[in-house]
């Protein structure tokens, strides 16, 4: 994954995480800081960090790498 | 882990024991070196909060030991009295609900964070003219 793409972004959030629908925009136009709002049911009775980790866990050691910053936004529906 | 690994590790789990309020940051806090370590040092500073700071760039292995601790993949992260609070996002949400202030025990004035100067994407200017 050389140059993410804020469509691929909210595509691997919506198939890894069950009935997330995610919002996705390039913060910058430089194509790795991403600003990514994420509603779930499966963030029911988490706390945020737990919210958070689920979304980061998507991306493993690309976070920090091709993707330099992904910020977020989560609400459990 | 080899020796000089856990060395570090250990000392990060002392810092964050510790210290009751501990930032881990690129940079420090007079001089942050990313815009999200910036606005996360801000708001601690702007509710008057005493912390302490950690700079994670000078040795690799703070960052990895650290987030391998935490299970946190990104900097700067909070912690208060032991337990991570989050990072830039959940410390500035938590500041503008006041929910930081309540954690820190501390009065909140009114005003907002500026945001974060994320550079034009190509360039990370910093203006010292």
């Amino acid at each position: 994954m050389l140059m993410p793409q804020p469509g691929e972004i909210k595509s691997r959030i919506e198939a890894a995480i069950p009935g997330a629908r995610a919002e996705v925009e390039d913060w910058t136009g430089g194509g790795d800081h991403f600003r990514a709002t994420v509603t779930a049911k499966a963030f029911s009775g988490l706390s945020r960090i737990e919210q958070h980790r689920l979304v980061y866990q998507v991306f493993g050691d690309e976070i920090g790498g091709p993707i330099h910053a992904l910020s977020l936004s989560t609400q459990s529906e | 882990m080899s020796e000089q690994t856990s060395e570090v590790r250990e000392a990060i789990e002392k810092a964050i024991a510790d210290n009751e309020v501990i930032l881990f940051m690129k940079g420090t806090p007079n001089a942050p070196a990313c815009g999200f370590s910036a606005r996360t040092a801000g708001a601690l500073q702007s509710l008057g909060a005493k912390f302490a700071a950690v700079d994670v760039l000078p040795d690799a292995r703070i960052r990895s030991e650290l987030s391998a601790l935490s299970q946190w993949p990104t900097i700067p992260q909070l912690f208060v009295r032991g337990e991570l609070v989050g990072g830039c996002d959940i410390v500035t949400e938590m500041y503008a609900s006041g929910e930081l202030a309540q954690l820190l025990g501390v009065e909140q004035e009114d005003g907002a964070l500026e945001e974060p100067a994320l550079g034009n994407g190509v360039l990370e200017i910093e203006n010292r003219l």
